[in-house]
């Protein structure tokens, strides 16, 4: 086992995620890990892999036709998925883990596919059993566990958030970044434009935090007691896809939407139509303030309030800023 | 302009799903066309429509076939395509096909688009985002790679322009991750749509009524010319060990709010050391 050699996709480089932290935490009980940068890492996030027992980070150089890919392009799921590709055959690695996005979805399933490699989407846990790679599911709105094991040499893998608990490695290293050459395959494909959203907030990403809370059509378009609450307890912000669509909220939980598995997910006016509970079941406890005591989220949670969001949700900020205080 | 949509038959989000046999459980009566497909017929039925708006093809051209991989069952997700107005319904059935993974799927899917293709060039593949019962958002993915087509994958919009045919592009605008793109690529292309991509359209009484005789075609691994060891559990990555019911939950804690509900929460939170 400890002579696997298991990759990880760090994109960006200019920052280590919650996600990409449990992605090394969960890489060391495979085997040797060794990230994957398509840019070059920063002196902080050196540091952060190296505190987490990243000997290696392979910094793909890919270019098309003789002409470096740079820039935006490099973040393409083409390029990403050539680069993981051409790491797999320059280290001999056994298992490439990505953090689940659809973006790297994409860039998972045609690393896999240039590799014949097996392909599992959005595992929960990974695990040896007599030297293949078992990943395990939680399928079906989180009412199912399955477990399969990967049957090809190569495993390309994409967990979810909130699998492992981040934890450093008993000695930190010193990692060395090395450059390495990627081919990729010309592509009809034009990236006319590409914009990150800056987030401001200065909350946790809703698909990495502990704590959710999140906004659905009961709020009426004011996400003012969500955000309130949120803020109480150090809360990301999500909505349904209602309030979404309706322009109240940009992100919003489902399964179509983001998929979050936190601590604690605590949903205000959200009545649970099955489209929300996909994406927000597994998660480990689970509160809903509804009005309608008829709310089909009554029957999935652990705690309930009936009664105003309005009402409840700004009450609950102030007695815990006033009990944490 | 000839769409294809790749379509799947799953079970009903509303409806208790589950596994047998490691197997999932595939009910005929809680079975229908997944639900996140509606949007890739609309975006299909809506380029061809709006191809014979512009007076680019004649107003009885063009064509959108959708094609499912399943057993007879799937006729079920067939005939509501049909509702919504698709022209032609095709049913990849195979013995050799049942534990597929995405490679497998996939590589079904890009043999019967090479076959429609055989009998008329394809213009554009469509998918919907996922699947319900997977989630896994990478058939269309690999579809592509199959077919080696160009994908544009997770549009919110699409637009097709007004180019040659022969040079026609088309672009797509998404968001995900946080991220907003313009993607464009040359026709013929795989395209995904979310379910923000349109609104799908609710059938009319005269497709309702046609589309309960209509013909579903069936093909079968050999129709394709496909080797049945690229699919089925045969070609299959992966290898389900086991498939087992989460507890239920305990009966929940459920207050009414008469003026305490809200330090209630709090309280709960705290006392279940959660904050």
């Amino acid at each position: 086992m400890t002579n696997r050699t298991v990759l990880v996709l760090l994109d960006p480089a200019t920052e280590v995620r919650t996600s990409v932290l449990e992605l090394l935490t969960i890489a060391r009980g495979l085997g040797r890990v060794e990230a994957v940068a398509l840019e070059a890492p920063t002196v902080e996030v050196l540091a952060q892999l190296g505190a987490y027992g990243v000997e290696t980070v392979h910094q793909a150089e890919p270019a098309r036709d003789g002409t470096p890919v740079v820039g935006d392009e490099r973040h393409l799921p083409a390029v990403v998925g050539a680069s993981l590709a051409a790491a797999v055959r320059l280290t001999d690695a056994d298992v490439v883990l990505l953090p689940t996005s659809f973006a790297a979805k994409e860039a998972a399933a045609l690393a896999a596919h240039a590799l014949g490699a097996g392909l599992v989407i959005d595992a929960a846990s990974l695990r040896d059993e007599d030297g293949r790679i078992v990943a395990g599911k939680r399928v079906f709105a989180g009412s199912w566990d399955t477990e399969c094991a990967v049957t090809t040499d190569v495993a390309v893998v994409t967990v979810r958030a909130n699998s492992a608990v981040a934890q450093p490695a008993e000695a930190a290293v010193e990692p060395v970044t090395e450059g390495f050459a990627v081919e990729v395959a010309p592509s009809a494909v034009t990236l006319l434009s590409r914009e990150v959203k800056a987030d401001t907030s200065g909350r946790p990403p809703l698909d990495q935090a502990a704590i959710v809370v999140a906004g659905g059509r009961g709020t009426e378009g004011d996400f003012g007691p969500v955000e309130e609450l949120a803020d109480a307890l150090g809360a990301a912000v999500g909505a349904s896809r209602d309030a979404a669509f309706e322009g109240w909220w940009d992100s919003y939980v489902g399964q179509t939407g983001v998929t979050v598995a936190p601590r604690v997910y605590i949903g205000a006016g959200i009545s649970g139509a099955p489209h929300h509970r996909g994406g927000m079941q597994a998660s480990q406890v689970i509160v809903a303030v509804n009005s309608d005591p008829e709310a089909p989220i009554f029957e999935i949670c652990d705690f309930a309030v009936v009664g105003q969001l309005a009402d409840v949700l700004p009450q609950a900020a102030a007695e815990i800023r006033k009990r944490k205080a | 302009m000839r769409i294809v949509v790749a379509a799947k038959y799953v079970p009903d989000i509303a409806t208790e799903r589950g596994f047998q046999d490691r197997r999932v459980v595939r009910d005929p009566g809680e079975g229908t066309l997944n639900e996140l497909d509606e949007n890739a017929i609309e975006a299909a039925l809506r380029l061809v429509e709006a191809e014979r708006e512009s007076g680019r093809i004649g107003p009885d051209d063009g064509e959108v076939i959708v094609v499912t991989m399943a057993g007879p069952d799937g006729d079920v997700a067939l005939r509501k395509a049909f509702q919504l107005g698709v022209d032609r319904g095709i049913r990849v059935s195979d013995d050799a096909l049942a534990g597929s993974d995405y490679f497998g799927t996939a590589a079904v899917l890009a043999a019967a688009v090479r076959r429609i293709g055989e009998q008329a060039p394809v213009d554009l593949v469509v998918t919907g985002m996922a699947a319900l019962d997977g989630l896994g958002s990478v058939v269309p993915t690999l579809l592509g790679a199959e077919l080696g087509l160009p994908v544009l994958n997770l549009a919110k919009k699409v637009e097709l322009g007004s180019g040659d045919d022969a040079e026609r592009v088309l672009t797509i605008t998404r968001e995900i991750d946080g991220v907003t793109e313009r993607l464009s690529g040359p026709l013929p292309a795989v395209l995904s749509v979310t379910d923000a991509a349109n609104q799908p359209r609710f059938p009319g009484f005269k497709l309702i009524m046609a589309a309960r005789t209509k013909e579903i075609e069936a093909w079968s691994l050999a129709d394709l010319g496909l080797d049945p060891a690229v699919a089925g559990t045969a070609g299959a990555r992966t290898e389900t060990l086991s498939a087992t019911p989460r507890p239920e939950r305990a009966e929940p804690e459920i207050v009414t709010d008469k003026g305490e509900g809200g330090v209630a929460l709090a309280d709960f939170l705290i006392r279940n050391d959660l904050v």
